[in-house]
């Protein structure tokens, strides 16, 4: 038993993680119908940029709790940045282009992103200052920390602060009226390339937070790690159904749950027959089964044609 | 129309066949009065291609550099020594290529260098890429040292031209089982990467542990660009293991043992060359404390040309040595020895002069059995602590060890004895000050009594 709770600990923590760079992904996918392949990187740079600036602090001999808010804070700046960034260079001259064509320069930027990171941080795998006090708990015989909690909490709490933004305040409002029909939209007086941009923004904001976290949780950074992690977040994307926000959460929890489940438990039931590593191939198969009976995802609606 | 097209395409080609031929028989009047030197001209300058291939990009990074770091090394010297063979003057160029750890890639590339008709090819630095690379440089007749890829079908595939300068992993993994017998560990678990490197150090371990009466009690697998191990840690945990042994890189491997106490796993962690890096304990952290990787061959301390290898690499490079730059370091010796001994840099001739190295090496005196593989190779079992490799034993190859033991008394011999001396003379020396102090004064005395007169 203390297993099974330990082995759904692991899956809600990683869960949350894919959740929250999924939050991302499906923020951008709402309005803009566009798969910003490039989100991983953002995570990526979230994180290094972090361990550069926290780290000088804290060997200038700042306190670890202020090095790690300025960390944050200039992560999430710099991020928010290079979103506003990507939509300007990579999306805008593209927006009335085949839907292909974006999809392209996405991995475009997302290689770029990669190599900028590998000239500035180099190849070397680098440590995440631990800049949340590493608080171990037991209950029930399964093991956690804090920060494992703090995840969980900030993916929540992530999430619930954008249902705010988008179904209680203006710039929300005109969010889901550019994702219905932009031209429309324009025509009454939104400034759809404002609303776009601050898509990029926040979902980038969101993408340093991610990045800041996963730098926490493993306390390791490297310019490719946002590869896999934007590849999963974005399969829990659409398992919950891309461009919902609740959608995402649910996708990247399930996900991650899948995951340690199957990884725990495949080996045992099939007699030693599937080993954990179709850990993988089982979180597909499911994504593959949901597909199947709801080609939209599980909270994914109906988006017409810009879906 | 397509056979219109394919005659066109025909005469075509026979167009430019005939242009190639008569290019080809422009240049030979010239090069008869070259072939018979009157008066002596500067000598010929002849430039060596050596392809050297690892992944400078994704995880291993910073492990293909350090390879590369390796051979530029050993480039440079060689072109310091300015040697000649053959008459000319050599001049080795690197041909660095990465392959990103990636068996496609790693063909591709080697399929580059093989067009780009490189006289000898050292790496790759995985064996998931060194063993599908080697057919390819093996049918261009192309000689390939690897200074690192350890998987044991590298070399029993039958081809001629596949060399490695360090043991393989049927000799690490039957060390490492007999090591962990010895730790009193009755149960283990096994994880390994799914790599070629992986897997088949996994599969030599775990042979070698059931060998030495260990029980297998689970067998997880992972892959190389993971960063969580908590959902297979866990299962492990349920089934009580003493000892979690990992086939793969540092870069898996320090997260891992760090997840391992989070966890509160109390077993200890084994790991072969690939987690026996800094790297791994920059990764871990405190994690890795009291844990144990082995390494093929001796600790450089312990060698003869370790510490000046170490002095050369950390003084150039301006950074410690991660992992297999003196094996990469070696092979691109070995193979300038071969050239040496040939006195040719055509592979036809110097390939069979690679078999018969014996050449005393920065990491070992290697000398290559029948298939390639590295004769008589010890592996060395180190633990981490307090950040540091610490060297705990050698497994295998018990003359090179018990020389080395006995070379390392002889110096501590040799290292009293001069403190004796270095504590006589300085005696003698304050003899001698107090000496000339006492004439000194005489001197000062005679002195004065002179200009009392």
């Amino acid at each position: 038993m203390d297993i099974f709770l330990q082995q759904i600990i692991n899956g809600l923590v990683q869960g949350s993680i894919y959740a929250l760079v999924a939050l991302g992904y499906t923020m951008v996918y709402g309005i803009m119908g566009l798969i910003n392949f490039a989100h991983g990187e953002v995570v990526m740079i979230g994180t290094l940029v972090t361990i550069s600036v926290a780290g000088f602090l804290i060997k200038a001999g700042m306190p670890v709790i202020f090095a790690g808010l300025a960390g944050l804070t200039v992560s999430v700046l710099v991020c928010m940045a290079l979103g506003w960034g990507l939509e300007r260079v990579a999306y805008r001259p593209l927006r009335n282009a085949p839907r292909l064509t974006p999809l392209i320069t996405a991995i475009g930027m997302s290689i770029v992103l990669q190599n900028v990171a590998m000239i500035i941080w180099g190849r070397n795998y680098l440590t995440f200052p631990p800049l949340l006090p590493s608080v171990a708990f037991e209950f029930g015989g399964a093991h956690f920390t804090a920060v494992q909690v703090i995840i969980v909490l900030v993916s929540a709490l992530t999430m619930g602060g954008l249902l705010f933004l988008v179904y209680r305040t203006k710039l929300g409002m005109a969010m889901r009226a550019t994702s219905q029909n932009p031209a429309v939209a324009s025509l009454m007086g939104v400034n759809i390339n404002r609303v776009i941009a601050a898509a990029f923004i926040i979902g980038s904001a969101l993408g340093a937070l991610a990045g800041i976290m996963v730098g926490t949780y493993y306390e390791i950074a490297h310019y490719q790690m946002g590869f896999m992690l934007g590849l999963k977040a974005f399969t829990a994307a659409v398992l919950g159904g891309i461009g919902n926000l609740a959608g995402a959460m649910l996708g990247g929890i399930l996900l991650g749950l899948i995951e340690a489940l199957g990884a725990g438990y495949i080996g045992d039931l099939t007699g030693g027959f599937l080993g954990s590593h179709y850990q993988d191939i089982f979180a597909f198969l499911v994504l593959i089964v949901v597909l199947m009976f709801k080609p939209s995802g599980l909270f994914g609606e109906k988006t017409g044609d810009r879906a | 129309m397509q056979a219109k097209l394919s005659v066109v395409a025909l005469s075509i080609a026979s167009v430019f066949a005939l242009g190639a031929c008569g290019e080809k028989e422009a240049p030979k009047p010239v090069e008869a009065p070259v072939a018979a030197p009157v008066a002596p001209p500067p000598k010929p300058e002849v430039t060596v291609k050596l392809g050297h291939v690892a992944p400078m990009t994704g995880p291993q990074a910073h492990l293909g550099k350090d390879n590369e770091n390796g051979a530029v090394l050993a480039i440079e010297e060689l072109n310091a020594q300015a040697i000649e063979i053959g008459g000319a003057k050599i001049k080795f160029e690197l041909l660095a290529e990465d392959d990103q750890a990636d068996p496609k890639q790693g063909t591709i590339v080697a399929q580059k260098l093989v067009d780009a008709k490189v006289t000898g090819v050292i790496g790759h630095l995985n064996s998931g890429t060194t063993i599908p690379a080697s057919k390819l440089y093996s049918d261009a007749g192309i000689p390939q040292i690897s200074g690192s890829a350890t998987n044991p079908k590298y070399t029993q595939q039958g081809f001629k031209t596949a060399f490695r300068v360090m043991a393989n992993d049927v000799q690490q993994g039957k060390a490492l089982g007999e090591f962990a017998a010895k730790q009193g560990v009755k149960t283990v678990a096994i994880i390994d990467d799914r790599t070629a490197y992986g897997q088949g150090l996994a599969d030599e371990f775990k042979k070698g542990a059931e060998a030495n009466g260990l029980k297998v009690v689970a067998t997880e697998y992972t892959n190389d660009k993971a960063t969580d191990f908590k959902a297979i840690l866990t299962k492990i945990k349920s089934k009580k293991a003493d000892l979690v042994f990992y086939g793969g890189m540092d870069a898996q491997g320090g997260p891992m043992a760090k997840q391992m106490a989070d966890l509160g796993i109390k077993a200890k962690f084994l790991g072969g060359d690939g987690v026996c890096t800094p790297e791994f304990m920059k990764l871990g952290g405190p994690a890795t404390e009291g844990h144990y990787c082995s390494l093929p061959g001796m600790p450089l301390e312990k060698l003869a040309k370790g510490p000046e290898f170490k002095d050369k690499f950390v003084k150039k490079f301006n950074g410690e040595i991660q992992l297999y730059a003196p094996y990469v370091y070696d092979a691109v010796m070995v193979m300038a020895d071969s050239m040496k001994r040939a006195n040719s840099v055509d592979p036809v001739k110097f390939l069979p002069e690679i078999g018969k190295t014996s050449y005393d090496g920065v990491t070992a005196k290697i000398t290559f059995d029948e298939f390639g593989d590295l004769m008589s190779g010890a592996i060395s079992i180190y633990q981490y602590k307090g950040g540091k490799l610490e060297y705990v034993t050698t497994v295998g190859a018990p003359v090179e060890v018990a020389k080395a033991e006995v070379a390392q008394a002889v110096a501590e011999v040799k290292d009293a004895a001069m403190a004796v001396a270095g504590a006589a003379t300085e005696a003698g020396k304050g003899a001698v000050v107090a000496g000339a102090e006492a004439v000194k004064a005489g001197a000062d005395a005679a002195k004065a009594a002179v200009e009392k007169k």
